[in-house]
């Protein structure tokens, strides 16, 4: 099995190749064939891979080819296959099959089926590359690859320029961060010579001490790196205009894998986050104000898909939190069962788009209970996990991060009840989702029903999301041990308890409506609060105003080339006095020599007057 | 220096006067012939220069040079009365300004 570990990422890279070359030739039906079935294999083949993980928990690592050779410096097109690995793959080829199968209905009527597959394909290529990698170099190409992917499925339906421009602002925000990543590697290698991660975690504890400066420094330019990907603040602001692709490419990359491979990079690199303190309180801080602003922003959004959108930010948040708390296999526990319910919420959505002519707003759906079951029964148990109420999967994840946050000295209880408050808003806004759209009133009627396309992938991923949580993931040998004494009961008894106030708050607000909210959001405070958390805290106002404006200007004013006007005006000068001086030349012989003895005139008696020894008589 | 003595500054004098006169035949003079016979007045007023200062100071490259003036007097003459026969016939005149349909 070892052997063929290579050609895990190379199925739906030679399927995504295929598609590009020979897609528009392909009927429809062998399309989806070749681009389901490519990822089938890899799924297939990392399940193979983990049943002899089990049984011998061997780490290995294949070279298949040296990339390049620079002196010392020889990064390999290399793997490296832990526990971590087989997480995150079996998440990519699991999720990512799933997904592909869903898409094949989704997006049946799309004229440029092939393309999409292309694209889907090399993006899971991709990701497999990113988590694969034994240099971060090479982590550093799937890592670009995604992103390039991820540009392409954003932007996927270019008719409508709105799309386009959410694109760009996606791939534009998170190469903010890859470069002070790209930065942060170039450090690590001038330091410790090497890229190979587990030779650069060695080297680094015996070349560095604990809180050394150069390490904090580099860790947070990886940092950076990672809040880019993550949609972390103060880089999330692309993930919701992110949505703009269609929604399977949303489940896959904007919830499931790609946001992810931030959280993947910190977790892989945590040899390095320990000799810097400092960095892991940043890590921990950033993931929880991400997470309090994105679920206070979640609460106030109308488009079904955004809402996701900011609870996934706000999610990754969670994980980030639990790595900044050292809380290493908890954040990977959470990004495993965080990837089945939102791919579940995120297909569960697609479904109710697909079925509904395209409709994005909440409030004009309503009452889909009866009319989708399917569908109504993956957003309750996606929701339920998403809130994390009590034996279903994210219960258990994030239960975990909670109480490792609340044992971290000094921060630890203040992490530990934002962090409550953040499940208590994720509790009430996942529920106004399910009670809006499902209950009530209907105000649109679906024109069809899910087809087993669609309803397959949604069932697996229902069991996936409640039962997730049992699973014990194989990362006991790749982290640290943490977190030893267990804290005091009550903490886990509030713990458990906040979910369930906020789905009953949500109850009674959203549905019974025993609780009115009309004179809370209808008083001006009231009103002004609920637009700033509409308009995500205003923050892509700031940034509108603060870099894209200005540049913008700096742009337009060196439109008309402020440099070159210097330069024109000599060769108009040039043209004005040609202009004069070719008036003079009329042919007439007389005038020539009248004015050439004036001028011999006008020369010798200014050399005479100009005094002795200019002109000799 | 025996016989006639004449200083040097009188015959400089005529020199420039004849120098002036062709000068300003050039300039007011419209017919190529006069303008021909103004540059060949100048071609002497330089000549006779050459010749006076070679006198004066016993030398004979004064002379060598009258000879040399003589030369290029009689070449330009050659081309200058081509120049005019050709005028004449395209331009019927020998007018000097209807010549200028070239602008230079």
């Amino acid at each position: 099995m070892s052997k063929i570990i290579w050609l895990i990422p190379l199925m739906p890279f030679v399927g995504s190749i295929t598609l590009m070359l020979f897609g528009k030739n392909l009927r429809r039906s062998h399309i989806g064939y070749l681009g389901v079935s490519s990822v089938g294999i890899s799924a297939l083949l990392t399940a193979l891979l983990a049943i002899e993980f089990m049984q011998n928990q061997e780490v290995l690592e294949t070279l298949v080819w040296t990339w390049m050779q620079v002196g010392s410096f020889a990064p390999g097109i290399s793997f490296y296959f832990d526990g971590l690995t087989l997480v995150m793959m079996s998440v990519i080829t699991g999720v990512g099959f799933l997904i592909h199968l869903f898409s094949t209905e989704f997006m049946e009527e799309d004229p440029s089926y092939a393309r999409y597959f292309a694209y889907l394909n090399m993006f899971v290529a991709s990701m497999l590359i990113l988590v694969m990698a034994d240099n971060l170099l090479l982590l550093y190409l799937g890592w670009e690859g995604v992103g390039v992917c991820s540009y392409l499925l954003v932007g996927f339906w270019y008719q409508h320029s709105a799309n386009g421009h959410a694109a760009r602002k996606a791939f534009i925000v998170t190469r903010i961060g890859d470069t002070a990543m790209a930065l942060g590697l170039l450090l690590l290698f001038s330091h410790l010579g090497t890229l190979d991660i587990q030779v650069l975690m060695g080297k680094a504890s015996q070349v560095w001490e604990v809180g050394e400066n150069i390490p904090l420094i580099a860790c947070l330019l990886l940092v950076c790196g990672a809040v880019g990907k993550s949609a972390q603040l103060p880089l999330h602001t692309w993930l919701p205009d992110a949505m703009a692709g269609p929604t399977p490419v949303s489940a896959l990359i904007h919830a499931a894998t790609m946001v992810t491979a931030g959280v993947y990079l910190i977790a892989r690199t945590h040899g390095l986050f320990l000799l810097a303190p400092d960095a892991m309180i940043v890590v921990a801080i950033i993931g929880v104000v991400t997470s309090l602003m994105a679920a206070f922003t979640a609460l106030m959004q109308t488009d079904i898909k955004r809402i996701l959108a900011y609870s996934t930010i706000s999610q990754i948040g969670y994980m980030f939190l639990a790595l900044g708390v050292g809380a290493w296999s908890a954040g990977i526990f959470h990004l495993m069962t965080h990837a089945f319910f939102k791919a579940l919420l995120f297909l569960g959505s697609g479904a109710i788009i697909h079925c509904l002519h395209h409709e994005h707003n909440i409030f004009k759906m309503g009452g889909l209970r009866t009319r989708m079951p399917v569908t109504f029964w993956s957003f309750m148990i996606g929701s339920a996990a998403l809130a994390a109420l009590p034996m279903t999967s994210g219960f258990f994840s994030k239960d975990q991060i909670l109480l490792q946050a609340y044992q971290l000295p000094d921060l630890g209880p203040g992490l530990w009840m934002a962090g409550l408050l953040g499940a208590l808003l994720t509790a009430i806004y996942s529920f106004r989702l399910v009670f809006v759209v499902f209950f009530g009133e209907a105000n649109t009627e679906p024109d069809k029903d899910t087809e087993w396309r669609m309803a397959i992938p949604l069932s697996i991923l229902c069991f996936l999301a409640l039962v997730g949580g049992y699973f014990t993931i194989p990362v006991v040998d790749v982290f640290p041990v943490t977190g030893g004494s267990h804290p005091a009961h009550w903490v886990e008894y509030v713990s458990i308890s906040v979910p369930i106030v906020g789905l009953v708050i949500a109850y009674f607000v959203f549905l019974n409506r025993r609780i009115n909210i009309e004179t809370l959001t209808t008083s001006s405070f009231g009103r002004g609060l609920g637009n700033l958390w509409l308009s995500g805290w205003g923050i892509d106002w700031l940034y509108d105003r603060l870099f894209v404006r200005p540049y913008y200007r700096l742009a337009n004013l060196l439109k008309s080339e402020p440099v070159d006007v210097i330069y024109n005006a000599i060769v108009e000068l040039n043209q004005l006095l040609n202009l004069w001086l070719s008036k003079s030349q009329t042919g007439r012989l007389r005038w020539y020599l009248v004015s050439m003895v004036a001028g011999l005139i006008i020369l010798i008696s200014l050399a005479s007057n100009l005094g002795p020894g200019v002109l000799q008589w | 220096m025996d016989g006639l003595d004449i200083p040097l500054n009188h015959i400089l004098f005529i020199s420039s006067l004849l120098f002036a006169i062709g000068m300003l035949g050039l300039m007011i003079r419209r017919n190529i012939i006069f303008i021909l016979m103004s540059l060949e007045v100048m071609l002497n007023s330089a000549a006779l220069a050459f010749v006076a200062a070679g006198a004066h100071w016993g030398q004979p490259d004064g002379q060598v040079v009258f000879m040399l003036i003589l030369t290029v007097a009689a070449a330009e003459v050659a081309v200058g009365l081509g120049l005019v026969l050709q005028v004449q016939k395209r331009f019927k005149t020998l007018d000097m300004d209807h010549a200028n349909r070239m602008q230079g």
